[in-house]
């Protein structure tokens, strides 16, 4: 089986400046894959570099064995919640069967078909009953679940994930968290860029500690110690101990 | 009423009521998509920069559409060019360059000594309705409606979530300039019934109002389009009525339209808003 993500020396640089460097990284099919690391340490960045939005400078991102291009269609994307427009004029449902636009390609149009596979999605995250809200009158948790729920309607094989446990209540988190074990139990590869590093041992099979470069790649008990942690916050320690804490 | 029996009467009134509503109608779909995007502004911009475009081609004897879609994506171009190759914002390219276009127009209308008259160019004059612009206008409006049809679900998807349109493949800033083509068509099309100046106006009032009336898409364009085709009716009739330009009175008759749902809409109405907040108040535990 070929890998899911393989990635050889990766650099990408902003406005002439670095944001990350030497990236080298091979993730198998079937993992769970958190990524973690400071702010500003070049997490979405990366992620960003994995789904071709920004150009690399250096090295190469290898996608099940081909390029991105040719795989974009077994590729769902859950952008930040920050990034949408929440009062656009769209319902839960329609949302969800947006997931099914990729495979329809151009010119034809959702059908009953499609209608009842993005219901059933919905149904997956347990959102049905929500199916003819606009979407800005749902909580952050509900919609962070449309939107998986958007994403699982793509039918991917590869599903990455920018900060979905950011401002959600605690049974959303356990739905998702629950939802992206089944999928992977169905061999699917989830890659999630994470902040709280209490829960990053339940939730990830590997986890990429990222600061610039990266830190530490590999199971969550062999990044999660302290000593590698420290090398990754250093500089948020040191400002720690400026305005005198700690 | 002599609206209507001068509408039976007079060959000149039908042609100005077809086209009026036809206008109406496609500023009011495009304009859903404008406003979703944010860029109100860009229309703006785009139907003062016909302006050259419209004194070329009425110098060279051509008909005005031609030239108006030839300067109008080149300044949609222009504005991409400057925003993408510097640090300059887009809203500030858009500034660049649509005042830099209209005042090339003022001095080419001038220098041309062409036969248009500016005012109407500038505000409207649907009564003068000449029969080859109101097939101009009913083309384009077609034209303009089968596009927005076809690529409705592209059109959708890029104005919500353009990442996620740009990673499953779609090229989103063609699209983005196949709508600014589309734009430039519907302001030309408008320039006889309301004109280069509140042309803006049509893109964005109806559209909005049905954006207060409604939280799905597909119905926002429907009742957008029903509401353009609205404020042109009655404010043709006031035109005709009280010898007023018709662009000033469609304009308003669309911001009436406006305000009723402003104030009254279902869900987003400011008084029904207010009441419910009260009605809370009065109803809250002390």
């Amino acid at each position: 089986m070929v890998s899911a993500l393989v990635l050889k020396n990766v650099h990408v640089s902003y406005h002439g400046k670095p944001a990350i460097q030497e990236i080298d990284l091979r993730v198998e099919q079937g993992n769970i894959l958190g990524i973690i690391g400071p702010n500003g340490a070049g997490k979405s960045t990366l992620l960003k570099a994995l789904l071709n939005l920004v150009p690399i400078d250096k090295g190469s991102i290898e996608i099940l064995g081909s390029t991105l291009k040719e795989n974009r269609k077994k590729i769902a994307y859950v952008p930040q919640r920050s990034e949408f427009d929440w009062d656009f004029p769209i319902h839960v449902l329609d949302t969800v069967l947006i997931g099914t636009y990729p495979n329809l390609g151009l010119f034809k149009r959702p059908k009953k078909k499609e209608k009842d596979w993005a219901y059933a999605c919905l149904e997956q995250v347990g959102m049905e009953k929500f199916a003819d809200r606009q979407i800005g009158e749902l909580s952050g948790g509900q919609q962070q679940r449309v939107f998986l729920a958007r994403a699982l309607a793509q039918n991917a094989d590869l599903f990455f994930l920018d900060e979905p446990f950011v401002g959600i209540d605690v049974s959303s988190e356990e739905t998702i968290i629950h939802l992206l074990k089944e999928l992977k139990d169905h061999g699917k590869t989830v890659v999630v860029i994470h902040h709280d590093l209490s829960k990053a041992n339940d939730y990830f099979d590997q986890l990429l500690l990222l600061n610039k470069q990266v830190i530490h790649f590999g199971n969550p008990q062999e990044v999660l110690r302290p000593e590698i942690i420290l090398k990754a916050y250093e500089r948020e320690l040191a400002f720690l101990h400026e305005v005198g804490v700690g | 009423m002599a609206f209507i029996e001068g509408i039976i009467q007079y060959d000149f009134l039908q042609k100005a009521l077809m086209t009026s509503i036809m206008v109406g109608v496609i500023c009011g779909v495009i304009g859903c998509f404008i406003i979703l995007r944010g860029m109100a502004l860009m229309g703006d911009a785009i139907s003062h920069a016909v302006l050259p475009g419209v004194a070329i081609a009425y110098a060279l004897g051509i008909n005005f559409f031609f030239g108006a879609v030839f300067t109008g994506v080149l300044t949609a171009i222009g504005i991409g060019f400057v925003s993408q190759n510097s640090r300059i914002k887009q809203d500030t390219s858009i500034g660049i360059m649509f005042t830099a276009a209209f005042a090339l127009g003022v001095i080419l209308i001038t220098v041309l000594e062409s036969s248009t008259d500016l005012y109407h160019i500038l505000f409207g004059n649907v009564l003068a309705v000449r029969p080859s612009d109101m097939w101009i206008t009913l083309g384009t409006g077609v034209l303009v409606l089968v596009s927005v049809y076809i690529f409705y679900k592209e059109l959708l998807v890029t104005s919500f979530d353009p990442t996620m349109a740009e990673v499953y493949g779609l090229p989103v800033r063609l699209i983005h300039y196949f709508l600014m083509t589309l734009l430039t068509m519907v302001t030309v099309a408008s320039l006889q019934t309301v004109g280069i100046v509140l042309v803006v106006a049509m893109l964005i009032t109806p559209a909005a109002t049905a954006y207060l009336l409604t939280d799905r898409l597909s119905v926002m364009v429907f009742l957008s389009a029903a509401i353009g085709a609205s404020a042109s009716v009655i404010g043709l009739y006031f035109s005709f009525t009280y010898n007023l330009a018709s662009g000033a009175t469609i304009v308003l008759a669309a911001t009436a339209l406006f305000f009723m749902a402003f104030l009254f809409s279902p869900k987003q109405g400011v008084v029904w808003r207010k009441l419910s907040a009260k009605k809370k108040q009065a109803n809250a535990p002390i």
